[in-house]
Order: structure tokens, then sequence, then C-alpha cells
């Protein structure tokens, strides 16, 4: 009995070891993987890191989408109606991505003004906007709304 | 009419529900007849009126009536009908009310197959099942009914059905995900019931095991057919994105996994009783939980259909309310369940306990990783997403104790087992698993080592299950023998074990040696990626039921061998205006060869995406096996036994019918 009851002790103290190791790692680990978003305006600001993954979004500003002549190389620019920032990318957009549209990239940033992505996400509801950038939208889109706030 | 009939039919079944929800806790707890049976009676008529009122939408669809909102949303004069009919749950609304009729079909299932069991704990579990019956059926008619009519404005056509969904991936996967999600309302309302009158004997886990498998091979299943689908219909070549709706349904899949694990100990050996209702509670809880990530379009996410705050507060008033109610029903009536604990530290319950604390975790750090962005968002304001690599780290992580234990947990005995002599069996398994998986990855593409340590896992567990069987068969005169002493309960296990290392080579397979390459490519020329050329040699403008397409085809060459003709298109939808890719796939179970038309480039090239995808077939095959041995498993003798054994009882009291019951039963461990 004695033995059992030691048996019982061993194993539950080690079951809570090993527990509480793993949360430990899954903390750790979450913790260097957020990728967090920023509107155009914030970058602008300089409130975003360069070099970390980051996400950036907006609206694809009209007439800024440019194709390489050779490659897969593309460029556009998005916009929250305050400021933009141009993003880079190679490979195939999505298909909704469209000027005028909301849109999600994600990657890195090279300086204040050029974004360097590595996934274009844009939504598969044309209706749909994604919250993030909805909610740039409406703190930084509307230029005369926000200064009446401010002053 | 037609439209208001459903109302009015949905109404009903409403006003039926809150009797079912209340009067059964009366009627279990004065054990007073005619109520217990109202409680069964209307379970059943809640089944036949929800049905009648999904038979109304479906009309409404059939009949092209936009004067419904949800029609005119979500349908087209030119969709075809069988599309039409599946558009029923193609959005919000629908889905809904197929979860309400899933619900309800599950719970008339359980008044109709629970005769032998004790009558007041039927009604309480059917009285679990009817409350929540009232806050979906709440939830539809109150938030998002989908019989609104759009009066006096009638559009005179239909905004189409996103056309992603147009495809035969939607019919079945949302109606299979549902049976699954909603398929553990039933043991969370055999916990609940069993709570309530303080006893969980292996009786309870007995009846609840089944059902418990059946919702887990459905949801198995659910998911499987949402991978695939998003596979060959996104056109991205990917099979999992970590997206949150997707861990939505992930979440209880594992759960649920951990669940039919501890209901096993628990009815084998009385053991865990308190920790498996509270799973069957937390399961259910997440199913609950997944709803509202899905409805309430809180996270970005492909899925969310719409962001209606209205909507998501609704769900989450609701799960507040089932989850704080099962919790406090758990906290007080839990004491009063004694479980035994007397095993060894190396037993089968160990291993299952073992079992149980990991899935544990996995489905926490899952968890964890959906919610942060919500969690960060209340306290800092800031936005901000969980990026695969996390999930993909950690989930690598807790997977590898989980396989490198599963071989020995299916072997080793209840109550105890000298560990020494048992592993000492396992040392030629284990060494031909590594070898096998290093031939395996110097074939596939060069020695990468987390390849090859996934490879000897998935390995190590296909020796698994050749070792249990080799085992059995060596003790009989001859293998078909033994093999037929395996027990069907024993053959659900295995064949689903084997399922999980068929699912893991895909996994490790695809994710280690898979080429992606997009390439610009002109009409007659040939490109080389990798191993294979690619020549694009016609391109044209065709026209679909409802959409234009651009069609492009390729033919694959391997060394001047022609491998495959693929004709990718580039759609574009009439009504929507939307644009959607259509990947074309020459599929093969070692290798798929995936062409997607990207985008039309300046001077007549177009951008297409080529991928290499060896063994991806094996990640949806490995879930059919796990279904299948699950089909296995409910299949065992000792489920049917009692039912011929109650027969027999009736008849006449024959001993000799219960003396076989006995030895069947014995027979099974």
């Amino acid at each position: 009995m004695k033995a059992h009851r030691r048996n019982k002790l061993i194993a539950i103290i080690g079951g809570l070891l090993l527990l509480s190791g793993a949360v430990a790692l899954i903390l750790y680990a979450l913790s260097s993987n957020i990728n967090h978003f920023y509107p155009p305006t914030e970058v602008s600001q300089g409130k975003a890191p360069l070099n970390k993954t980051i996400r950036v979004g907006g609206l694809v500003a009209y007439n800024s989408v440019k194709r390489a002549d050779d490659g897969l190389d593309v460029a556009f620019t998005v916009t929250d109606n305050q400021s933009s920032l141009q993003v880079q990318y190679e490979g195939i957009l999505p298909d909704l991505f469209k000027e005028g549209q909301g849109v999600i990239a994600e990657g890195q940033l090279i300086n204040k003004t050029q974004f360097k992505a590595t996934k274009v996400l844009a939504k598969h509801d044309e209706k749909y906007m994604p919250p993030e950038v909805e909610q740039s939208l409406e703190k930084y889109g509307h230029p005369g709304k926000s200064k009446s706030t401010e002053y | 009419m037609i439209p208001e009939i459903g109302n009015f039919l949905l109404i009903m079944a409403f006003i039926n529900a809150i009797f079912l929800g209340t009067l059964s806790f009366v009627g279990a707890h004065t054990e007073h007849d005619g109520l217990m049976r109202f409680s069964k009676r209307a379970s059943l008529s809640i089944f036949v009126l929800i049905l009648a009122s999904f038979v109304c939408l479906t009309l409404s669809f059939i009949n092209n009536d936009f004067s419904v909102a949800y029609v005119a949303n979500h349908s087209n004069t030119q969709l075809p009908l069988h599309y039409r009919i599946s558009a029923v749950w193609g959005a919000h609304e629908g889905s809904l009310l197929l979860w309400v009729l899933i619900l309800t079909g599950w719970m008339a299932a359980v008044a109709i197959f629970s005769k032998s069991l004790p009558r007041p704990l039927v009604t309480r579990v059917l009285g679990v099942m009817g409350f929540i019956a009232v806050g979906f059926i709440a939830f539809t008619l109150f938030t998002s009914n989908p019989f609104e009519r759009v009066f006096p404005f009638i559009p005179i056509d239909g905004s189409d059905l996103n056309p992603l969904l147009q495809d035969f991936g939607l019919i079945v996967h949302p109606p299979m995900l549902y049976m699954g999600y909603v398929g553990f309302s039933v043991v969370f309302a055999f916990a609940i019931a069993g709570l309530l009158q303080g006893d969980l004997d292996n009786k309870w886990a007995r009846w609840s095991r089944p059902w418990t498998t059946v919702a887990w091979i459905f949801m198995s299943l659910g998911i499987a057919l949402g991978s695939w689908w998003a596979y060959y219909e996104l056109g991205w070549g990917g099979w999992w994105f970590w997206d949150p709706v997707e861990n939505a349904s992930f979440m209880p899949w594992l759960a649920g996994t951990a669940l039919i694990h501890s209901l096993a100990a628990t009815e084998k050996r009385g053991v865990f009783k308190s920790w498996t209702a509270l799973l069957a509670i937390l399961t259910f809880s997440l199913s609950l939980l997944g709803t509202f990530l899905v409805r309430s379009g809180v996270l970005t996410s492909v899925h969310s259909f719409a962001n209606d705050p209205v909507r998501g507060r609704f769900i989450l008033v609701f799960l507040g309310i089932v989850v704080g109610a099962s919790l406090l029903i758990y906290a007080i009536q839990s004491s009063k369940i004694r479980s035994k604990s007397n095993f060894g530290l190396f037993s089968r319950e160990t291993a299952l306990l073992f079992n149980n604390a990991l899935l544990a975790v996995v489905t926490f750090m899952v968890l964890l990783g959906t919610l942060h962005p919500l969690i960060q968002e209340a306290f800092t304001g800031g936005k901000s997403s969980v990026g695969p690599p996390y999930f993909n780290l950690m989930f690598t992580i807790f997977m590898v104790p989980i396989l490198i234990l599963m071989p020995i947990g299916q072997q080793i005995s209840w109550k105890q087992e000298p560990i020494k002599p048992l592993l000492a069996k396992y040392w030629l398994w284990a060494i031909s698993s590594v070898l096998l998986a290093l031939a395996v990855v110097i074939i596939m593409g060069g020695i990468e080592q987390m390849a090859l340590v996934g490879t000897t896992l998935g390995l190590w567990v296909l020796a698994g299950c050749a070792k249990y069987i080799f085992g059995q068969t060596a003790k009989s005169d001859s293998f078909v023998k033994g093999l037929k002493k395996i027990s069907r309960s024993y053959w659900g296990m295995l064949v689903a074990h084997l399922g999980v290392a068929v699912t893991v080579l895909g996994v490790v397979l695809t994710s280690y040696f898979s080429i992606e390459e997009n390439i610009k490519i002109r009409q007659g020329q040939t490109v080389q990626v990798e191993d294979l050329s690619v020549e694009f040699y016609d391109f044209k403008n065709t026209e679909g039921p409802n959409y234009i397409s651009s069609a492009g085809s390729f033919r694959i060459y391997s060394n001047d061998e022609l491998i495959t003709d693929l004709h990718p298109e580039k759609r574009k939808y009439n009504a929507s205006k939307m644009v959607m890719t259509e990947a074309d796939i020459d599929a093969g179970l070692f290798r798929d060869i995936y062409v997607v038309m990207g985008e039309p480039l300046n001077d007549g090239a177009w951008a297409i995406s080529v991928y290499y995808k060896p063994f991806v077939r094996w990640i949806w095959l490995g879930s059919i096996f796990m279904a299948l041995g699950g089909l296995l498993a409910i299949s065992d003798k000792r489920y049917r036994q009692r039912r011929r054994d109650k027969k027999k009882e009736k008849k006449a009291q024959s001993t000799k019918s219960k003396a076989e019951g006995h030895t069947s039963e014995a027979g099974n461990e």
C-alpha cells in the first residue's frame, strides 16, 4: 500500500512538472510568434518595428498595382486614406485582390515607406472587409472626422 | 406562403423545446410517468417540426423565391438545382438551421435508441439537449431568421452563392462537421444527467461510448473533407492553414479524441470518472466556442460569414450559461463520484492518462493560439495574429511523445505489467522503423532531420499495429484463426491507429518533399520546374452555366515522358462578378501534380503555379481509416449483444443467453 501511494505521488508530481513545462513552452513559443498589425499611418509614424514579421493592411490604392516586365515581382500601394505604404511581393496575387479593396499583407518592413510581403491575403467575400482594416480606416480614414476629435 | 409556414414550424419547435428543456427535469426528479413519456414524444416532435421547417427553406430555394432575403442573397436563377439545394446551408442563417436540425436529429435518435436505459436518466439527457435546442432555436429566430422577407422591393434575381461554395465539397463538408460538433452534445448531456443523479457507473460510460464515437467519426470525416476542399478549391496547394475556424473544429476533435480514450478506461476499469465527465463538458463547450468563433466574425478568417456583433454576443452569453451551469453542476456533484484507482505505474491506465494529458495540452495550445489575438486586443487594443510557425512547432513537439507511446499503450495490460520485458519485445520493431524511414527519406530526396523523425514515428505506429496482430495470431494455431480472435473493438483501435500513422506519413512527406513554384509562361512555351517540364500548349475562353472561363491546357513531362495533361481554369461568375481559380490536379496515391492559373501578365503570358505534392492523399486516407476504426469499434458485439439479451429476457428468462452474454463480454477485455 505504501509503495502504491509513493508511486501515485511520484506520478502526480511528475505529471504536474511536465504539464507546467509544457505550458511554459507554449507561452514562450507564442510570445515569439505574434504578428502585430499596423495600419499605414502607424507605420509612417514609426510605430512599427523594422525587420520583424508583422502585418499591414488597408485599401489597395487605385492605379498603384505594377507588375515587373520580367518575372513575377509585383508592387502596389496600401492606404488608409491618410498615409500609404508601398508593398512589394513576388508571386501570384489572390483572386479577390483588386484595386480599391481591403487587403492584408504579411512580411517585413524595409523602411517607413516600403514593405516586403511574403503573403498577401484578400478575403473570399467581396462584401467582407478584414476587421483590422475596417477599424484602422475608421480611425485614420476620415481626416476631417479625426481632426475634429483631436482638436 | 411557404416561408411563413417554415417560420411558424420553427416557432412551434421553439415552444416545444422550452417545455422539453424544463419539464423533463421535473419529470425525472419526481419520476412522473406522464412527464417522462412527454419528454420522449416532445423530442421526436421537435425533430419533425424542424425537419419540416428545413424543407420549407429548401423549397424556397428550389422555387427561386427571392422575396426571402436569405434566398435573394445566396442564390440565383442561373444556379444549377443541386447547388440551389446545398445553398440552403451555404451561409449563416441556413447553416444555423441545419445545426438545429442535426441537434434535434441526435435528440430524436437518443429518444428512440435508449429503451434499455433507466428512464429518469434518458429524460434528463433529453432535457439537457432540449435546453441546448432552446438556445439555438432562439438564436435562429431572433438574430438570424432565414425566413425573413424583403417586402416590398423584391429583387428580380438573386445575388448568387459564393462561387467558392459551388462545389461538391461544400455539399458534404458542413453537414458532416455539424454532425460531429452537435453529436458531442449527446455525451455532454449524458455527463450532465449522470452528474445530476450523482452516479457515473460503467454502464453510464458504456452508453456514452458509441455516441461519442459516432460523433467523432463524423467530425474526423468533416475536418478531412474541409481540408481536402481547401486543397483543391482554394488553389494554394495547402491542406491546413491553422485558420481560426479550422482550429475551431480541430479543438473539439482533439478533446473528443481524448474523451474516447478516457471513456475506455472508465468503462473497463472504473477509473478517471470525474475527469471523463469534465472532458465531456469541455468537448461540447469547445464545440460551442467553435460555433461562436465562426458565427461572430471576431477573428480574421476565410470562413467568417458575417460580423454582426449582436450574433456574437448572443452566442457568447449562451456559451457562458452552458459552460457556467455545467461546471457548477460538476463542482457540486463531482465529489459524490467515486473512482477506483488501483493501478500500477506501468499499466494501460497510465498510458491512457498520458494520452489524455498530452491531448489536453495540445488542445490548450491550439486554444491559446486561436484566442490570443482576442486576449491581446482586449488588453492593449492592438490587432495581432498568431502565425502557423507557432502551431506547427508546438504541435510537432507534443505529437512526438503521443506517437512514441501509442504502440506501447495499445499493447500494455490493464492494471499492471512489468515494463522491461514488454519494451524488450519492441527493439527490433523500433530499429526497423528507423532503417525503413531512412530508406524512404533518401528515396524522397535527401536526409532532412525532421522528415526522418516524422517518418520514423509514422512507421513506428504502423509497426505497433503489425506487432499487435502478429502477437495475437502467434498464440493461435493458424494466422486466420488468430485474426478472428481479435475483437471488433480492438480492430477498431488498430485501424484507427493505423489511420494516424498514414496521416502522419502523409503530412511529413508532403511538408518536406513538395515542390511549389510560381512561373511565368507563354502559350507554346515549355518551362522546367525541377524534374518536370511544363508545356503551355493551348488557351481557350469558354462559357459555363453561370460563369465565363479562361482555360489553359498544360502537358507535364518527366524525362521526356508525358505524365499528364491538365486544364486549370480561371472563372468569372456572372452574377457576383467574382473571379475564381479552378485548379486541375492529377491525383495519385503517391503524388499529386497540381497546376493553377494565376493571373494574366502584360504581354499575353500567364503567371501559373505548379505544385508537386508527394503522399498528400495519405493525409485524408488516414482519416478514412480513423473513421473506419470508429465504425468497427461501435459494431462490437457487446453493444449488439445487450439488445439481443434484452429481447430474449422479454420472451423468457433463459439462463443460457445470459451466460453467453457474460462470456462474450469477458472476451473483449
